[in-house]
């Protein structure tokens, strides 16, 4: 039985012949940062799912393959300062906030190189600098914590917005409507992205919402809401562009509703038994986020198949180095047990 | 060098598994994502991913083989370029080319191969240095000056409830800090359902004296949220029964991230409300949390009895940087205590008190049940000439156990009086650290008095009958001293 094939190889030289070039409402910097930071969290998670495989990496390890056109194109609408904050999947918002690849792969390695000198792990990982909260285990907690950023921003006074991620799953906790009801109450600056790759772990959303379009949840409290493909970067933009002005603007919260796709399973041991592969195989040949993308680079004639090549090449370079890091990096000193439980002095 | 296609390991306990089938065959090209094969496991069949590009050059396990182990190579890869030649030149252990992974791979695989010969299981998946690891000491940090501060000479003293105490510590913290608020259920235009914010919201304005909706996980965590951005929430529950709802954003969010980020994200902040029973109010509004707290590392967990104590460890605890859960209790809200009239009466946290001197017996209580103490020493002075040492401890994490030891190096017995349930409660913890650690000086087993093992029930016979009396306490420190 021969293997699928993959569509990042096919060529769309046909369309780039006929001189057609459609207008897009990006830049050529931004398409092409887009997709090489779309390829770095797809060939960092390939990889971390590979050391994963060769016990370098262990305990829960959620991949991130399928969904980064989410958090790129999201990333691309905040601006400098907005914080960032997620659930437990959250290897490509780390990423995309600009963190550091050796210290994110040295922390799933559990390595005093990472992100949390391999204390946290790949549920829990911070940075103060690029201003990206965790990384939460609960599902959901991160929810209220988000509300709770964009109230420091609005108490602050400081023009920042909160962007705050979580799945289908973490819909439908409670905790999630307490902060939606105190974010629209106080008006805070914060958006609700909700991430629906409709597998909340085994459970389709249909199977676990009475309410199925998820940007209609923060109707009773007066959120407005949209719908938007995730796997499309500028799709996510121009939704996340939007939103970010009315929460910046002083209106309060907003809802995206990002219909996703997650390739790999809920974690790496996930049998995969509750959908089938032509719907995953689906997914990957006819939506996937950076082929998409890179048929928009070539037939605006941004990009050839070369410079996608090239870049691919460039982005392994820094993934495999990654990787050496995280192998390299020694374990953390043992005297680091007892460091940061709480702030002496 | 063609790369090697490793057995991966698909769960977190994964050893070895069975290859049920192959779904690519010599020749195939596949790219990263391609499933090539089957494994199954000892809890599920799994479908095994290609990882990089190439043409499936060689395989080198049959289909159905049985205990193939972790890591050890399965395929042979060709990459762009190679042909079959390039397997020829294959020896085990030594696969690959310039991307690295397989040479990495490889030499993984002989590090683990050699060690799980061993039946070292538990350093195969970890780097050489650490198989023979045990845990470190903790370290002794050197205890700051843990003191009460000096009282000047001359010294007014004036009178004042612990209510009012709690609300001059948050007042005072709020003017000399802008990033100081207090937000909870009824603290703004209801003065506080206990009266403990009133004035706040008239002097410091709706911004920071924040009313929220009934909706204590939700506040809780936005709380937290807060505090990782800067500012220094004080988060007051109606009643710490009520915070159960929150105890996930209290551990989980609060205390555990300053570790889980390597010290990054510290989260400054207060939690307070009455804790324990009030009276009359059921089982459901008189709980003592002061042992589930007191058990969470990265916590600090402050139970004051007099209003001193009250405002001076409120203000230290709104100053730490630390996430502090604060348990007040309400059935001494209205009592009067004499306070210093200083400017600024700030007690350190995490040193007990010596409320009362003595050389028979030691009693340990917090909180209301300290006053229980001292109303029980004085008893058993007067009716047994029994002078008992009380220790209130004041916090509850880190604890002083040091004072308390001492103070049974002294007087040779020890109860432990709580308001909440016995069992692995603060009692119990005082107990086993003064078996631990004065043992030899012991007279008699420590003795333990707390909350009958039942919810609290509602009559007033039997929450009386339930509830830890000083007739309790009187009774433990006659059985230690042997006194009938």
């Amino acid at each position: 039985m021969a293997a699928r094939k993959s569509t990042s190889s096919s060529s769309s030289s046909d369309e780039t012949k006929s001189g057609y070039k459609p207008k897009l409402p990006v830049t050529k910097d931004q398409l092409t940062s887009w997709y090489r930071d779309m390829l770095v969290i797809r060939r960092f998670e390939e990889k971390a799912g590979q050391l994963y495989g060769m016990g370098l990496i262990a305990g829960f390890c959620h991949l991130y393959i399928g969904q980064e056109a989410v958090v790129v194109g999201v990333q691309g609408a905040l601006e400098e300062g907005d914080q960032v904050i997620t659930g437990y999947r959250d290897h490509g918002h780390m990423l995309a906030t600009g963190m550091d690849p050796d210290g994110v792969m040295a922390e799933l390695t559990g390595r005093e190189g990472g992100y949390s000198r391999g204390k946290g792990g790949s549920m829990h990982m911070f940075s103060r600098e690029k201003q990206f909260f965790g990384g939460h285990g609960i599902v959901g907690a991160q929810v209220p914590i988000g509300a709770g950023l964009a109230f420091a921003n609005k108490y602050n006074e400081n023009g920042k917005v909160c962007a705050t991620y979580f799945g289908d799953g973490a819909a439908n906790q409670g905790q999630v409507y307490e902060a939606f009801n105190m974010a629209k109450l106080w008006n805070l600056p914060v958006l609700f992205l909700i991430e629906n790759n409709q597998y909340a772990m085994g459970t389709s959303v249909t199977r676990a919402s009475s309410e199925t379009h998820l940007y209609k949840r923060g109707a009773s409290f007066g959120i407005p809401g949209d719908e938007v493909d995730g796997m499309d970067v500028i799709a996510v933009y121009e939704a996340a562009k939007k939103a970010a002005k009315h929460a910046r603007d002083g209106k309060g919260p907003y809802i995206l509703e990002l219909k996703t796709y997650r390739y790999r399973g809920h974690s790496m041991s996930d049998p995969a038994k509750y959908r089938t592969r032509d719907e995953v195989n689906t997914y990957r040949d006819t939506k996937d986020p950076i082929d998409l993308c890179g048929k928009k680079l070539i037939d605006s004639g941004w990009a050839d198949e070369d410079a996608l090549k090239a870049m691919d090449k460039d982005v392994k370079a820094i993934v495999n180095k990654s990787a050496d890091f995280a192998k390299e990096s020694p374990e953390p000193d043992p005297s680091e047990l007892y460091t940061d439980v709480l702030i002496e002095g | 060098m063609p790369i090697e296609v490793l057995m991966p390991a698909l769960s977190p306990t994964m050893e070895e598994g069975t290859l049920s089938s192959w779904l690519v065959k010599p020749g195939d090209t596949v790219s990263s994502g391609d499933v090539i094969a089957e494994i199954e496991t000892d809890k599920a069949t799994m479908e095994v991913e290609a990882v990089e590009e190439g043409t499936i050059g060689k395989l080198l396990v049959e289909e159905g083989a049985e205990g193939v182990k972790v890591n050890s190579p399965i395929a042979l890869l060709l990459e762009e370029g190679e042909d079959e030649s390039a397997l020829e030149n294959y020896t085990p252990g030594e696969g690959s080319s310039e991307s690295s992974s397989g040479e990495k791979a490889a030499s993984d695989t002989d590090e683990k191969t050699s060690k799980s010969e061993n039946n070292d299981q538990e350093a195969s998946s970890k780097p050489s240095n650490s198989s023979a690891e045990t845990a470190p000491a903790k370290p002794q940090f050197a205890r700051p000056d843990a003191s009460d501060p000096e009282i000047p000479e001359g010294t007014k003293m004036v009178e004042i409830t612990v209510r009012d105490a709690l609300r001059d510590a948050m007042a005072e913290e709020m003017r000399r800090d802008e990033k100081v608020f207090v937000m909870g259920e009824e603290v703004a235009e209801y003065q506080g359902a206990y009266k403990v914010t009133r004035g706040l919201l008239e002097e410091f304005g709706g911004k920071r004296v924040i009313d929220t909706p009934i909706t204590e996980y939700g506040f809780a965590g936005l709380g937290v949220g807060a505090a990782f951005g800067g500012l220094k929430p004080v988060v007051e529950f109606m009643t710490f029964n009520f915070a159960m709802q929150a105890i996930d954003h209290i551990i989980n969010s609060a205390a555990k991230t300053l570790y889980m980020s390597g010290g990054q994200m510290g989260c400054p902040m207060v939690f307070r409300g009455p804790n324990g029973a009030a009276s009359r109010v059921g089982a459901q509004h008189s709980q003592d949390y002061s042992a589930w707290y007191a058990n969470v590392p990265g916590l600090k967990v402050v139970a004051p009895y007099d209003a001193a104590d009250a405002k001076g460890l409120l203000k230290a605890a709104i100053r730490d940087p630390n996430p502090v859960v604060f348990l007040e209790n309400e059935l001494i809200y209205g009592e009067t205590f004499e306070i210093p009239d200083v400017e600024d009466w700030v007690v350190p946290i995490g040193k007990a008190k010596i409320r009362r001197e003595g050389s028979d017996v030691t009693i340990s209580a917090h909180s209301r049940m300290v006053g229980f103490a001292l109303k029980a020493a004085e008893q058993l002075s007067a009716e047994y000439g029994i002078e008992a040492e009380v220790v209130d401890l004041r916090t509850l994490r880190p604890l002083d156990s040091e004072t308390v030891i001492n103070s049974v190096k002294k007087t040779n017995r020890i109860v432990c009086v709580e308001e909440g349930w016995g069992q692995h409660g603060v009692g119990g913890e005082i107990a086993a650290r003064v078996t631990e650690e004065a043992f030899d000086y012991l007279d008699a087993p420590p003795l333990r008095v707390h909350q009958k093992d039942v919810p609290l029930p509602y009559a007033d016979n039997l929450e009386k009958l339930s509830l830890p009396s000083v007739e309790d306490v009187v009774a433990a420190v006659k059985q230690v001293c042997y006194v009938e």
